[in-house]
């Protein structure tokens, strides 16, 4: 799909099933793409697929800000003290995929939005979690 | 109103190692702009390492054994004089005059004139084929005379006199030692000690006559020497080379009136002043209590003492422990405190075992509770032991034959790092004790390189390294920490268990791994760790999908992530060597997809700023005019750099651009713990800078020397000479075996340098397993090469044609959208990314 339709209901198709990739992450772009309408603005998402855990989709902010680069979603993914983060490729830093903590720097947090399959498409919040 | 003060002028004689080290230290205080300093050195060049001037005929460059620098030298603010030998000292008016006619004035003066080769006055020994052995002038002098020559003669069977007829062996002469003593080394070792060092040298074809002296030195005929001795036996030669002990160099002390010791040395006193208190000597040239210390550490001791004394600070000098511990032609020798048991009521106990030839020898007190002496030929494994008991006086077990006799079953009694006392000097070369050892791990180093870094302890001769990591690991168990090797918390086990592991079980998924002998989910540690293991074992497309998530980004896309999450496209360029053709299509491809282009150090292009769905096009382009990838973003071997060699270099004795293709396409794609550099130089002059690379490769007339375990980057290490005159079949398999070895043993991103410096025996234990296969594992190494060479693939080739692993190169799964967050700006002609400040600007449009 080229184009995402934004929906006045809070969940928003990203992408399908297949785009994942198991164990890794990918990166999908949402918000108003023709960029001709207010309600929402134009953002990556780092979309991360674990089937073996108990919480299999995670979504969460693509931008690094302490690298100032759009490049979670090609972090690996760690556990850390028994928590999944994603290591930001270029520093280093832990995220966690739950919240978006970053665990280096306690006043640094990504946003993260609920995230679910809706048959073998992936929709996302259109929200940002409350903190 | 304080004037400022005016600087102290500091006048240096004499610039080797002595010397230079006073100099080192007194740059590296913060009193140092304190002085104005001039140096007078008679030699053409500053300080090089005399104490490895032999591996010169080795291989090693002047520059490679250069300590001083001329521009470090005027960074440091001082005057260096070189070739320029000071002639005379005025006292009264305190000045310095040089052969060139410069005169300096000083406030203090250093003598650091060193000592020069003692020549007996034999008859004939000034004629043109009678050498010495001190400088490198010398050297090369003697490598002149070497050329037609086919047997060389040293006088002297001391320590320098074995150095010299090792280097007359390696100049492919006959060799042979005339001592006039009964014994070799007679300083150093008794009479048992010094006769199987006589066995052992011959053996090794170096002929040594003992009780020799020589009357008479006359050329014959054929232009020869012929060596006259007094029991009317004689030799004829092509060279000879006096190595007969050293003379201080005292002469300008004593015509400026110093006061000498009767057989010479400038007398100094415990704050190493002469009889002038604003004269200080120190090194060969200086007599303390009526000895010479003719050892580099003394004479470094000296120059810290002096530099301490003129920074106001208290400090003396009470003589030094003469201890050696060397191999001499490949003879392990070890000589410690009263080796020959002068001392009243010494005792001694004796292992002989001729069959291996080892000779050990203690020297005891009358109740033999304390090591006075020892002496080791054969074996030195229990210098470092014995040392420590001696210098430390330490009480020595109930039974002190154990410490020398052969282990039955393992069981010897060792010194615990807990027996030392704080003072114990564990790092002669650095001065490092125990003390010092403790309190930085008390302070927060960890382990063993952090320890090393800050002390430099065992980073000299690299001789105390056992004793040091014993030192650290007591002292970490004793603070309550765990010496913890495990590679993370997932992994209770080094990457050498888990290597293992592998292997063993034939484990194949990091999953499996995970389950058998892990726990958790794994991490940013041992997900890339694992999958170098994996890939160095099985060598599987890094794509395979159980492989994909364990990747760093740059092993995943193919590519160096940059700051800006845009990639830079390295082609691998064997050799260094590229065809005209090829290289307009590396312009055509940065031109078309604007590319910043840079030359690389490792003789590559290196493309920057592709956007991450542009890397499959850009490698279909690369990949179709011929390219391969360059594997610049793995923990793998990147390139093998080389000079151009025989065919087109005037100087050079072999086709090192081949060898470099040969070596680079057998290697190309061997992952790793870390990444691996090579480089191959066709001949000594050493243009493709070998010594500074993982594995270094060196022409020489016969083949090949093989440098291993070097490096350039933030902490550069010279390597390590291996193996000489190679043909190209051994030079290929040691590098197979060096290579495997690592790969199985090294640490998680540990480079060959470190793993050089951690592992236990250093480079002998190297060559013992890669040349002499000590444990067997040459064959097998070999295999395990030979399956790494046999199943690579271009990665990226293999990519390409691969549908599902070209999705993975999408910057968004949703949209064919570039990342609007990428943008570039041009400078000097070329794209480069944008600055936060830039990229604002460029959204608001003016």
């Amino acid at each position: 799909m080229t184009e995402v339709a934004i929906t006045p209901t809070p969940w928003q198709p990203v992408c399908q099933r297949s785009d994942l990739v198991a164990d890794s992450g990918v990166c999908v772009l949402v918000g108003d793409v023709s960029a001709a309408g207010p309600l929402a603005p134009r953002r990556s998402i780092a979309l991360f697929f674990i089937p073996h855990a108990e919480q299999q989709l995670y979504a969460i902010d693509n931008w690094d800000p302490i690298a100032g680069a759009g490049v979670i979603a090609r972090g690996i993914i760690a556990e850390v003290d028994g928590e999944l983060t994603v290591a930001s490729p270029l520093y280093k830093q832990h995220f966690r995929l739950r919240d978006g903590q970053c665990l280096e720097d306690p006043g640094i947090r990504l946003d993260t939005f609920a995230a679910a399959f809706d048959g073998d498409t992936v929709v996302i919040a259109s929200m940002p979690d409350s903190p | 109103m304080v004037e400022p003060r005016a600087k102290q002028k500091l006048i240096v004689i004499g610039n080797g190692m002595v010397g230079h080290h006073f100099l080192e230290q007194l740059a590296a205080r913060p009193e140092n702009a304190l002085f104005e300093v001039t140096v007078f050195c008679a030699e053409p060049r500053p300080a090089y390492d005399r104490v490895h001037l032999s591996e010169y005929f080795a291989g090693r460059s002047a520059d490679d054994l250069a300590l001083g620098r001329i521009d470090q030298y005027r960074d440091w603010g001082y005057d260096l004089l070189l070739n320029d030998a000071a002639v005379s000292i005025d006292r009264e008016k305190r000045t310095v005059t040089s052969a060139s006619g410069v005169e300096k004035t000083y406030d203090r003066l250093i003598l650091a004139t060193g000592s020069y080769p003692f020549v007996p006055p034999i008859p004939g020994h000034e004629h043109g084929k009678c050498f010495v052995y001190r400088t490198l002038e010398d050297l090369d002098a003697i490598r002149a005379a070497s050329e037609n020559a086919t047997t060389g003669v040293v006088v002297g069977g001391g320590l320098l006199g074995l150095e010299a007829a090792n280097a007359l062996k390696e100049l492919g002469l006959e060799a042979h030692v005339v001592e006039f003593a009964p014994g070799l080394m007679g300083i150093q070792l008794d009479e048992g000690g010094s006769g199987l060092l006589k066995d052992k040298i011959e053996d090794l074809g170096v002929t040594v006559h003992t009780s020799t002296a020589t009357e008479l030195i006359e050329e014959v005929d054929s232009g020869r020497l012929r060596m006259q001795f007094k029991d009317d036996r004689e030799l004829v030669t092509d060279l000879i080379v006096f190595s007969a002990g050293i003379r201080p160099e005292d002469k300008l002390a004593q015509a400026a009136g110093l006061q000498l010791g009767e057989r010479g040395g400038i007398v100094i006193d415990e704050s190493c002043r002469t009889s002038d208190g604003n004269i200080f000597a120190i090194g060969e040239c200086a007599l303390y209590e009526n000895f010479i210390y003719g050892l580099v550490a003394p004479g470094y001791t000296m120059a810290r003492n002096v530099v301490s004394l003129l920074c106001g600070e208290e400090a003396s000098f009470t003589g030094a422990d003469m201890s050696t511990k060397l191999k001499l032609l490949g003879v392990e020798v070890g000589s410690i405190g009263d080796a020959h048991g002068r001392a009243e009521g010494a005792a001694a106990i004796t292992f002989v075992d001729e069959q291996s030839g080892i000779y050990k020898r203690i020297i005891t007190d009358g109740d033999g509770r304390k090591l006075l002496g020892a002496v080791l030929v054969g074996d030195t494994g229990d210098y470092d032991q014995l040392l420590q008991y001696h210098l430390n006086d330490i009480d020595l077990p109930e039974h002190p034959e154990q410490l020398i006799l052969p282990a039955a079953d393992g069981d010897a009694p060792t010194l615990g790092a807990g027996a030392l006392p704080a003072t114990a000097t564990i790092c002669s070369c650095h001065n490092v004790s125990k003390g010092q050892i403790v309190d930085v791990v008390q302070g927060g180093c960890c382990s063993l390189g952090e320890v090393k870094d800050v002390t430099r302890a065992s980073t000299g001769c690299g001789g105390c390294s056992a004793l040091l990591k014993n030192v650290v690991d007591e002292e970490l168990a004793a603070l309550g920490m765990e010496v913890n090797n495990h590679l993370c918390a997932h992994f209770e086990f080094t990457r050498q268990e888990l290597f293992h592991i592998v292997q063993v079980e034939e484990i194949r998924t990091f999953e499996d791994l995970l389950q058998k002998h892990g726990s958790g989910r794994g991490c940013e540690i041992c997900k890339p760790t694992v999958a170098s293991i994996l890939a160095s074992l099985w060598n599987d497309h890094i794509h395979h999908r159980p492989h994909v998530g364990l990747q760093d980004t740059n092993d995943t896309f193919m590519a160096n992530m940059q700051k800006n999450g845009s990639y830079s496209v390295v082609p691998r360029v064997p050799g260094g060597e590229i065809t005209p053709d090829k290289l307009i299509v590396l312009g055509q491809v940065a031109k078309k997809y604007d590319l910043y282009t840079k030359i690389t150090g490792g003789q590559r292009v290196d493309l920057f700023g592709a956007r991450l769905e542009q890397l499959p096009e850009i490698w279909r382009e690369l990949i179709e005019a011929g390219f391969e990838t360059g594997h610049a973003y793995g923990k793998s071997l990147r390139t093998v750099k080389s000079c151009v060699g025989s065919t087109w270099c005037r100087f050079g004795v072999q086709d090192s651009v081949a060898m470099a293709l040969h070596i680079e396409n057998r290697y190309k794609g061997l992952r790793s713990p870390h990444k691996i550099k090579m480089a191959v130089s066709g001949c000594t002059r050493e243009c493709a800078e070998a010594q500074s690379k993982d594995v270094g490769v060196i022409a020489t007339e016969n083949g090949w020397n093989l440098f291993v375990c070097g490096n350039g980057g933030m902490r550069p290490r010279h390597a390590d000479l291996f193996a000489t005159d190679l043909d190209d079949e051994t030079l290929v398999r040691y590098i197979d075996r060096f290579l495997m070895f690592y790969v199985r043993t090294a640490d998680k991103l540990q480079r060959t340098s470190v793993w050089l410096e951690n592992l236990e025996g250093g480079l002998d234990y190297l060559r013992e397993v890669i040349i002499d296969d000590k444990l067997g594992l040459g064959e097998e190494l070999e295999v395990q090469m030979a399956n790494v060479v046999g199943t690579y693939q271009c990665e990226w080739k293999t990519a390409i044609n691969d549908p599902e692993m070209l999705k993975r190169f999408r910057q968004f799964v949703n949209t064919d959208e570039p990342d609007e967050k990428i943008v570039f700006v041009e400078e000097r002609g070329q794209p480069r990314p944008a600055r936060e400040e830039e990229v604002v600007k460029i959204a608001e449009p003016a």
